[in-house]
């Protein structure tokens, strides 16, 4: 096991699957921060990536191409937005019956549907995805460059996401807002931000991140779409918020952690053969629930998140 | 015509199953089929057919028992969306006990592997109602987190140290006969495990609105800083509720294993413990009404194969109509006549929070309950 620290190759070849398996969680999690700190509970995240996963795959499917692919899931991952939005925030339903319904909901939906996109032909299904690529002169750096700078689009993509997250919350005066909003609604009501706009605009851009991160399931890592394939990437990203103190960068290193240890199980299944892999799969979700409890010092998240704001009643 | 209204907000939880199964009506014409023929097949097969009831029944069992492990700690305004997990873990302490416990008289047997089954089932709640009464960890999180280190654990255990030798795939042995519980419909597979899942929903019933233990849970989740005044240990109340909530998940779990399958299979649930969850809203959190929509939900499921051989739409409409139902209950919350039940017990999730961030405070900085979690 530790004979992959000092052998380049592998090292690399571990950092990079580590990196790859957190990018669905880094897109879910930018999602969660966003409707967070807007003061919407986004439990919903799960639902989201599967919503975007099957679009991805139906839009891959009909359009023959990543890029349409892409497109369709970003649009179903939005469309879940839209649910929760009208549900959390215009009619006041609890944002946690909102968002678990919201699951349960694509979970049922996709299964369906996706059987009568894909009909028989959806467990072998090759479906158009991205490539990795190298970048020039980067990617030459030794176990860094081929780690970063060789990935596909959609992971250049999620770190770019990540620092225009950062910049929009914290450089802009939208961002201000957002943040206004998710601490203090009645207060951001006052100086004329209109509440329900700015939460519907984050959890619905935040539905657009969490399906992009469905769509790098299907179009970077499997190519077809199989049921329930989020297999709870949304609850370990939204682990990762918490984690991550609701701040992208936050989240971005939390899910890293956590796509550490995801290849770590990966590579303990290939050392430890005799034992059944089932036993490594529950690593990920264990250490999220340890990096839970162990977090020093209480987790402070933004003080409006979670309840319905309501003019008449401030 | 106040009455009249008054019944039609109470009826919300019908509109909304009527507003999915139309829907669910389009995704039948988008699959081919004439939605009439289907959903009359479904009912039939499901509640009219003698061996269909019987199949509606054996479902019954893990769905009304995952609902009212969500009803229960919900009374305190607590999420518990573990049942999953717990049904995984309370099914896995009654093989272990079927299977390498000697064998006694059955009943002994059967009754010693079920509290084994509760018992596991609570002990796999017990952990998030501890971080969440002391540490103030999201018990959503950690519940959502367990059921798949549960569903893993599970899957481990029987394609590793219980597998049955020279199985195809993972389960473990076959329990023995004498732990198989009794048939209640002869010549079927409905077993007693249903008639114990009803009686425990009356019980709960019967506590909610009698009880001692009932009103203080209540109290908690009403008032927590009224609660602390009285004396009431609001750490104690979570933890109490988490636990008997799991029992019953474990429970679930636990009869699919002695009552239908005999043996302990990989994945067996299938997300009944999520299921559960719809079982508890459509019911409005009620025990008593969480029975019928148990038996509907469990209807749903078994018409279903029905529905596929007699107009062959996929078992998975299902699936999609399950999800309907679950969005429109959950839209229907907004529509209240006054404030619905549901929208006071979230209410008071809010409260309880406020109340463990300042253990013993004093009731001065009392977070009125309609302010957080649901609208008032």
């Amino acid at each position: 096991m530790i004979d992959i620290l000092f052998d380049l190759r592998l090292l690399t070849d571990f950092l990079s699957t580590s990196l790859r398996l957190s990018v669905p969680l880094v897109f879910a999690a930018i999602g969660g921060v966003l409707s967070e700190r807007s003061g919407v509970f986004n439990i919903s995240l799960e639902g989201m990536i599967l919503a975007g996963a099957f679009g991805a795959a139906v839009g891959a499917f009909f359009l023959n191409d990543p890029f349409g692919g892409l497109l369709i899931g970003i649009l179903f991952g939005m469309a879940a937005g839209v649910v929760l939005a009208g549900m959390g925030v215009s009619l006041g339903v609890n944002q946690i019956v909102a968002g678990i319904a919201i699951n349960l909901f694509v979970l049922g939906i996709t299964a369906f549907l996706s059987r009568i996109v894909f009909g028989a032909q959806a467990n072998t299904l090759q479906l158009p995805g991205f490539r990795a690529f190298s970048l020039p002169v980067l990617s030459a750096i030794p176990i860094v460059g081929p780690v970063l700078f060789g990935q596909d689009l959609l992971v250049y993509v999620m770190f770019a996401s990540v620092l225009a997250v950062h910049m929009f919350l914290y450089w802009t005066p939208w961002g201000l807002a957002v943040r206004a909003v998710g601490e203090n609604p009645a207060a951001a009501d006052s100086a004329g931000i209109s509440v329900n706009t700015v939460r519907y605009a984050c959890v619905i851009a935040g539905g657009a991140f969490a399906g992009m991160g469905g769509c790098y399931l299907v179009l970077s890592q499997v190519f077809l779409f199989s049921e329930h394939m989020s297999a709870g990437k949304g609850f370990i990203a939204l682990a990762a918020v918490i984690l991550g103190r609701w701040t992208p960068g936050g989240a971005m290193l939390a899910c890293l952690l956590f796509g550490f240890f995801d290849a770590l199980q990966l590579r303990l299944q290939f050392t430890y053969q005799e034992i059944p892999h089932e036993f490594f799969v529950m690593l990920p979700y264990v250490i999220s629930i340890l990096a839970l409890v162990g977090l020093v010092g209480k987790p402070q998240p933004p003080a409006a998140v979670g309840r319905h704001y309501r003019r008449e009643a401030k | 015509m106040a009455q009249v209204v008054r019944l039609l907000f109470a009826l919300k939880s019908v509109w909304a199953v009527l507003a999915a199964l139309v829907c669910g009506s389009f995704l039948i014409m988008l699959a081919g089929s004439d939605p009439i023929a289907a959903y009359t097949a479904l009912f039939h097969g499901a509640f009219v057919d003698y061996w269909g009831f019987a199949a509606t029944l054996v479902k019954t069992c893990p769905l009304l028992l995952a609902g009212l492990a969500v009803v229960l700690p919900l009374r305190a305004g607590l999420f518990n969306i573990g049942g999953e997990g717990q049904i995984y873990i309370g099914a896995l302490f009654a093989t272990i006990v079927a299977l390498y416990v000697p064998e006694l008289p059955g009943p002994i047997h059967i009754a010693l592997a079920s509290i084994a089954g509760a018992i596991g089932g609570a002990l796999w709640a017990l952990l998030p109602a501890i971080l969440k009464a002391y540490q103030r960890i999201n018990e959503i999180i950690v519940t959502l987190l367990m059921n798949f280190v549960a569903l893993h654990f599970v899957s481990f255990v029987v394609s590793g140290p219980m597998m049955e030798e020279g199985a195809p795939y993972p389960y473990s042995p076959e329990i023995p006969l004498g732990l198989f519980l009794p048939h209640i419909l002869p010549r079927t597979d409905a077993h007693l495990g249903v008639v114990i899942a009803v009686v425990f929903a009356l019980i709960l019933y019967v506590v909610f609105r009698r009880g001692v233990a009932g009103y203080t849970l209540s109290t908690v989740g009403e008032n927590p800083h009224a609660a602390r005044y009285a004396g009431m240990s609001v750490e104690r109340h979570i933890i109490v509720s988490f636990l008997v909530a799991g029992a019953f998940a474990g429970l679930a779990g636990t009869f699919e294993v002695l009552g239908h399958r005999y043996r302990l299979f990989h994945a067996f649930s299938q997300g009944y413990g999520y299921d559960g969850i719809v079982v508890a809203f459509l019911a409005n959190l009620n025990p008593l009404f969480a029975i019928v929509s148990a038996l509907f939900l469990a209807g749903l499921r078994s018409g279903a194969n029905v529905m596929q051989r007699a107009v062959g739409v996929q078992v998975t409409v299902v699936e999609a109509i399950q999800g309907l139902v679950i969005i429109f209950v959950a839209i229907s919350l907004a529509f209240r006549y006054r404030a619905g039940a549901v929208g006071q017990f979230l209410a008071r999730r809010a409260a309880v929070e406020a109340a463990l961030d300042k253990p013993g405070g004093d009731g001065a900085a009392l977070d009125k309950p309609g302010a957080g979690g649901a609208a008032p």
